[in-house]
């Protein structure tokens, strides 16, 4: 019993701090907390912020105007005549029906800022018409015009809580608008044109189709090729290598590669593939080489992991009954890998996906209206798009561009889904 | 048995017809990517030709193997191997040579037929120095194409750009004829060397691990590739810049001026502003994102409960798979605006409150503050997946030890846990700082462009990528020092992160084998 | 009260142990509803157990035991492989808590204060029943910071020399200051498997706790190492209360004063160690010294 009141004293000592050793271990849980309460508060912030900027821009602005489609008006003789009918002047008979409806309105200036309340492809929406159904000429009747972007934005702005958003206009502007609205003749429809159309200048006739597009070619092209790569690298690199300085060397590389800033693959697809081989600029074919490069090592790294954790049992059991390593491989070990391989690959498409810095070195930042219809058309890409649509002045582009961030997001969560669904539903337990 | 090769000459006979349509059609074309455009499209054509023929060539070894099989007595037990294999082995003599021409032709066309039109050019004219003689060849190029020029071509010129037109054709004439004859002779080649003794498994087995040694080697080709085309272009650079300037230099301003009198483009290119910039929004991007990062991992791995694990783990993951350009777009519409609107507020409300402090302090719009905290937010994921993994690999005896004594958990992760990790930490941390540095799109649209050299994080700096990119984006000139400038900095940038990559990667493998 | 009810259960146990011996026989033996032979109780208990029940999620560990550790005592515990020796004893200073579902049911008191009270603190418990693992386990840190680890966190110094202090006291108490006296700021990790194992020991005496739990501190020990552990054993048994858990009979034989007998999670015997070694009460324990299973 020496030790008793060696003990006593430690027992009193340890009750002594023990008050504020709790205390530290409160604060220190209380940093985590917090830490991961910044973290989840910023995802949040990121997506309320994106969110309450950008889904106005699903609806558009549209205003009523009676509108006389007489064939005098719209210089068409014949009426039979399928170019005279696609010819015809109709922003000029919106501007008339424009007049017609403000005729208080003179002077040269005043009138130009009046027509400035329809968009300038709102006549294309009237040929459209007119082609379809011919009859319709020679009638007056009361048309939904697409509006302008600053009316569009001044519409959607005005019910919000710090005011309308007056921007770039005038007493007078004000007082049309104002006049449409208190006539019931200003509503807003869903914004078809954002879905349909390729770039524009004009934010309210711009349009996501033609960087969906261009983002589609890119990343066939990029799938096509890292993904038989990837694999058949991660197949030599785990089932045939020797240990030996070779492969280590290999296999710095990869994992280097995976840690090189994206944009020094632009510069490469820049050096090799414009300057060197004199491939055209702009087009999928040449994104989807670089972003193959750069998404090869995520899909090697996956693809080895997934074939690391096929057991040896089964190499084992197939070898021996005679089977060749090649039948082992392509029999055994790649139908079992192919679940963690697949979803390997799923996620480097959506890293590719979102990638930007690089496919601004090979110039597909163009401003470019056509929708791309293969993959050597000059075409952009999603997160290009919203980059270009960030950087222009108009307010309205605000919202477009929040919105093709939305579409992106809504892209990158449906294959990342698709990532954690594959991995659930095929994940084998050994 | 001839049945075969009868269909294929059929298969052959249609698409070399069509594509013999198709090149007539060349002629016309006149936009700018229509000369580029229909070689993709003739070389796709090509290519589906080549597979249908490595098909065929397939389906014929395999078929003649089982004939021959047939014949003896035994069926395939005869053969030395399976007929699958005779097929394959047919089917890469067919291939892979065909293929391979192809793709040498196609890197060495270009180069060839220039060769052949600086012979036919005019003494005078393929004297020229290098650069000039470049220029000549671009004009006969758009010529060929059928661009219009400013003023009238001279004579040599047009006549070249005919020539060119017919260089280009029959190289592709060539290239195409060729390929499929190669590809049929080897095909047939191999066809008759058919035989039961022959030992197709091992062949085709070989070729098999062959093509997959190729492939693995596409890795080491990239960093080749870029090592080149980036060094390349920047010895270019430092031969009209001097490296010392370059590394040394405390002024950044890549215009060059035009004109001798014109205002404000005096070429410099010191590059340092740019190393602070970076450095400085780097260094505040990691303020926000290691200790952020580590405490969310820490308590997630030691403390949360399975369930709120697997609910926030994966919540904090999303911001790591955001796009970056949304981060950008973020920083610079959202979160610049409210540091610039709270910062002034807050200085404003300083200076009334203690007049003696006359702070004299604006803050701007392209705050190094804000590119560094968004982009701080956007690795918070990086650091703690990888902190996370490297908690976890700390063996669990370690933490029972220390319990075991009477420590709290607290004491226990600060004193045995972080400190065993440590060397992994750091690892983690060196990734998450290359990875910052080497960040582009945010710092493009949320930092600066002009080269302040400050280390005030409200004022607007630039960074290297910054710089790259606008000097990239849009018309590039090989031979000016502003677009091999962004090599430079390239170079510089693949060599830090070269670096720092590496010394994690080595520091992390050390600490993984510490506890395997 | 408990006291009566001790007795009477200590006569219950006689009894059924003469029923016992006649006639079981260990392959056929009906263990549901075993009842513990020999003395499992103490006078002078420093922690005594009663009906403990530890479950793994749905699966039961530890049946019902009932066990005293007396003071200035080494117990030894043996069992074949999975009879929940291990798991009894990490029971004893709460090291099962790590488990998330791990359960633990009974009474279980060191000097009639009940540990598993949840008003109650694991950390002065922990300080003052030390635990020495299977695996040597020290800290990636030097040999002094391993030792001075306890007494620094639970603040046991205030100045640098007291804790001087006490690293050499404990690591001359374990037997290793003579071989480490040179290198006290070399790290933990490079020392040998078996100085390893007793800078653990000394890491945990240097907190002075009274009750030092041991599981299987030699298993991965080599025979020289482990007979200077064992030496230690029977020198740290002076000041400190000892329960060793331990896969070697004879290490059970060499170090105890009583040994406990587990089988499937429930305790069959326990009695002086001489006895278990030459004449155990219960079949079983006679099976299994004698080797027919373990």
């Amino acid at each position: 019993m020496a030790s008793a009141p060696e003990n006593q004293k430690t027992i009193e000592l340890v009750n002594q701090n023990l008050a504020k050793r709790y205390r530290a271990e409160k604060r220190f849980r209380a940093y985590g907390i917090a830490s991961i309460g910044f973290g989840l508060l910023c995802l949040l912030f990121l997506f309320t912020d994106i969110i309450g900027k950008g889904h106005t821009a699903f609806l558009t602005t549209y205003v009523k105007l009676n509108v006389e489609l007489s064939t005098d008006a719209l210089d068409i003789y014949d009426v039979n005549d399928p170019q005279q009918i696609a010819g015809a002047d109709y922003q000029g008979v919106l501007k008339k029906a424009l007049r017609e409806r403000f005729p208080e309105v003179t002077g040269r200036r005043d009138k130009r800022a009046l027509y400035g309340i329809v968009s300038s492809g709102a006549g294309f929406e009237i040929r459209t018409l007119i082609e379809q159904q011919p009859e319709l000429l020679n009638t007056t009747l009361d048309l939904w015009v697409l509006a302008d972007d600053d009316y569009d934005t001044y519409y959607k702005s005005r019910s919000s809580d710090e005011g309308a958003y007056t921007g770039r206009f005038n007493e007078k502007q004000i007082s049309w608008i104002e006049t449409l609205i208190a006539d019931g003749a200003v509503e807003k429809r869903l914004n078809t044109t954002f879905f349909n159309a390729g770039d524009s200048r004009e934010p309210e006739q711009a349009g996501i189709r033609g960087a969906i597009m261009g983002s589609l070619f890119t990343l066939l092209v990029t799938l096509a090729l890292s993904f038989p790569i990837g694999v058949a690298s991660a197949v030599y690199l785990e089932e045939y290598a020797k240990k030996n300085k070779f492969t280590d060397f290999i296999e710095v590389n990869i994992n280097n590669l995976a840690a090189v800033p994206s944009i020094i693959f632009g510069l490469l697809g820049l050096a090799i593939f414009i300057n060197f081989f004199e491939m055209p600029r702009s087009i999928p074919l040449v994104g989807g080489f670089v972003l193959t490069l750069m998404t090869l090592p995520t899909i090697i790294i996956s693809s080895r992991a997934a074939i690391k954790a096929v057991p040896p049992s089964i190499r084992e059991a197939a070898m021996g009954i005679g089977a060749s390593k090649m039948q082992v491989i392509l029999h055994h070990v790649l139908p079992l890998a192919m679940p963690g391989m697949l979803t390997g690959a799923i996620i480097g498409m959506a890293q590719a996906l979102g990638e930007t810095a690089p496919l601004l070195m090979i110039g597909m930042v163009a401003f470019i209206v056509d929708v791309p219809g293969s993959i050597s058309d000059p075409s952009t890409v999603l997160p290009v798009q919203i980059f270009l649509w960030s950087d222009s002045p108009e307010r309205a582009f605000v919202e477009k561009t929040s919105a093709a961030i939305m579409v992106l997001l809504g892209f990158l969560i449906i294959m990342n889904t698709l990532a954690v669904w594959l991995r659930k539903r095929l994940e084998r337990r050994w | 048995m001839f049945l075969g090769l009868l269909v294929c000459f059929e298969i052959r006979q249609t698409l070399t017809e069509g594509f013999a349509k198709r090149t007539q059609r060349l002629p016309k074309s006149s936009d700018d990517n229509q000369e580029n455009f229909w070689r993709i499209m003739d070389t796709s054509t090509l290519i589906a030709t080549l597979a249908l023929l490595i098909a065929a060539a397939y389906v014929m070894g395999r078929g003649r193997s089982m004939e021959l099989a047939d014949t003896s007595q035994g069926g395939f037990r005869n053969l030395n191997s399976l007929p699958f294999y005779y097929g394959m082995l047919t089917a890469l003599w067919c291939g892979i040579p065909s293929l391979f021409l192809v793709g040498v032709w196609m890197t060495m066309d270009t180069s060839v037929i220039d060769m052949l039109l600086i012979k036919q050019l005019p003494e005078e004219v393929a004297a020229m120095p290098k650069s000039e003689l470049g220029l000549v060849l671009n004009t006969i190029k758009n010529l060929a194409e059928g661009n219009m020029l400013g003023s009238a071509p001279e004579p040599y010129m047009a006549q070249a750009a005919d020539s060119l037109k017919r260089l280009t054709q029959t190289s592709q004439m060539a290239m195409t004829v060729l390929a499929i004859c190669l590809g049929m002779l080897l095909a047939v080649f191999s066809w008759f060397r058919i035989s039961p003794e022959q030992k197709a498994r091992l062949q085709v087995e070989g070729a098999f691990k062959a093509i997959l040694l190729a492939c693995s080697c596409l890795a080491i080709l990239t960093t080749v590739g870029i090592v080149f085309s980036v060094i390349f272009e920047s010895m270019r650079f430092f031969q009209s810049v001097p490296v010392s300037e370059f590394v040394f230099g405390l002024h950044w301003s890549p215009q060059m001026a035009i004109r001798a009198d014109q205002v404000g483009g005096s070429g410099a290119f010191g590059a340092i502003p740019l190393f602070v910039g970076t450095l400085l929004i780097s260094v505040i991007a990691l303020i926000v994102a290691v200790p952020t990062g580590l405490m969310a991992a820490i308590y997630l791995s030691e403390y949360a409960t399975a369930k709120v694990r697997s609910i926030v783990k994966p919540m904090l993951e999303v911001l790591a798979g955001i796009p970056t350009v949304v981060y950008g777009f973020f920083a610079a519409l959202t979160v610049a605006p409210l540091i610039k609107d709270s910062g002034t507020s807050a200085i404003d409300f300083l200076n009334i409150q203690f007049e003696f402090l006359n702070i004299q302090m604006s803050i701007s719009s392209e705050s190094a503050l804000a590119a560094g905290l968004v982009m701080g937010v956007m690795i918070i994921p990086f650091v703690s997946s990888l902190s996370d993994d490297v908690i976890n690999a700390v063996p669990q005896s370690l933490r029972d030890g220390s319990l075991g004594l009477g420590s709290t958990q607290s004491e226990t992760i600060k004193q045995v846990v972080i400190p065993a990790a440590l060397p992994g930490i750091v690892g983690g941390v060196l990734l998450a700082a290359s990875r910052a540095i080497g960040e582009t799109m945010i710092v493009v649209m949320a930092a600066g462009l002009a080269a302040n050299l400050t280390a005030n994080p409200m004022e607007s700096v630039t960074t290297v990528t910054v710089q790259i990119v606008t000097l990239l984006v849009g018309d590039q000139e090989f031979d000016s020092p502003k677009t091999l400038s962004a090599f430079a900095l390239g170079l510089m940038l693949f060599i830090v992160t070269l670096a720092l990559n590496y010394l994690a990667l080595h520091v992390v493998r050390k600490y993984r084998e510490q506890y395997d | 009260m408990e006291a009566i009810a001790e007795n009477t259960a200590k006569v219950d146990n006689m009894i059924d142990t003469k029923k016992d011996v006649q006639n079981n026989s260990p392959e056929s033996a009906d263990l549901s509803n075993l009842e513990t032979v020999g003395i499992p109780f103490s006078d002078n208990a420093k922690m005594s157990m009663r009906d403990v029940d530890v479950f793994y999620g749905d699966k039961q560990a530890i049946h019902g035991v009932g066990l005293d550790i007396g003071q200035n005592e080494v117990l030894a515990m043996i069992g074949p492989s999975g009879c929940g020796k291990s798991t009894f004893l990490r029971c004893l200073n709460r090291m099962n808590d790590t488990i998330d579902i791990c359960k633990v049911t009974g009474s279980l008191q060191l000097e009639g204060q009940d540990i598993y009270d949840p008003k109650l603190d694991v950390v002065p418990l922990r300080a003052r029943v030390g635990m020495v693992f299977q695996k040597p386990n020290p800290f990636p840190k030097s040999i002094y910071d391993n030792v001075a680890y306890g007494p620094r966190i639970h603040g046991l110094v205030s100045r640098r020399a007291e804790l001087d202090e006490i690293v050499e006291t404990s690591l001359q108490r374990a037997g290793l200051w003579n071989e480490v006296k040179d290198r006290l700021h070399a790290p933990g990790t490079g020392l040998s498997g078996g100085q390893q194992q007793r800078l653990c020991i000394a890491r945990t005496i240097a907190v002075s706790p009274e009750v030092i739990l041991m599981d299987e501190p030699c298993s991965a020990l080599d025979p020289i190492a482990t007979a200077k552990i064992e030496e230690l054993i029977a020198e740290l048994s002076e000041n400190f209360t000892i329960a060793i858990v331990t896969h070697s009979m004879q290490q059970a034989a060499r170090v105890s004063n009583r040994t406990a007998y587990f089988h499937l999670g429930k305790l069959v015997e326990v009695n002086e160690t001489e006895k278990v070694f030459t004449n155990p009460d219960h079949s079983l324990t006679e099976a299994y010294i004698t080797g027919r299973f373990g």
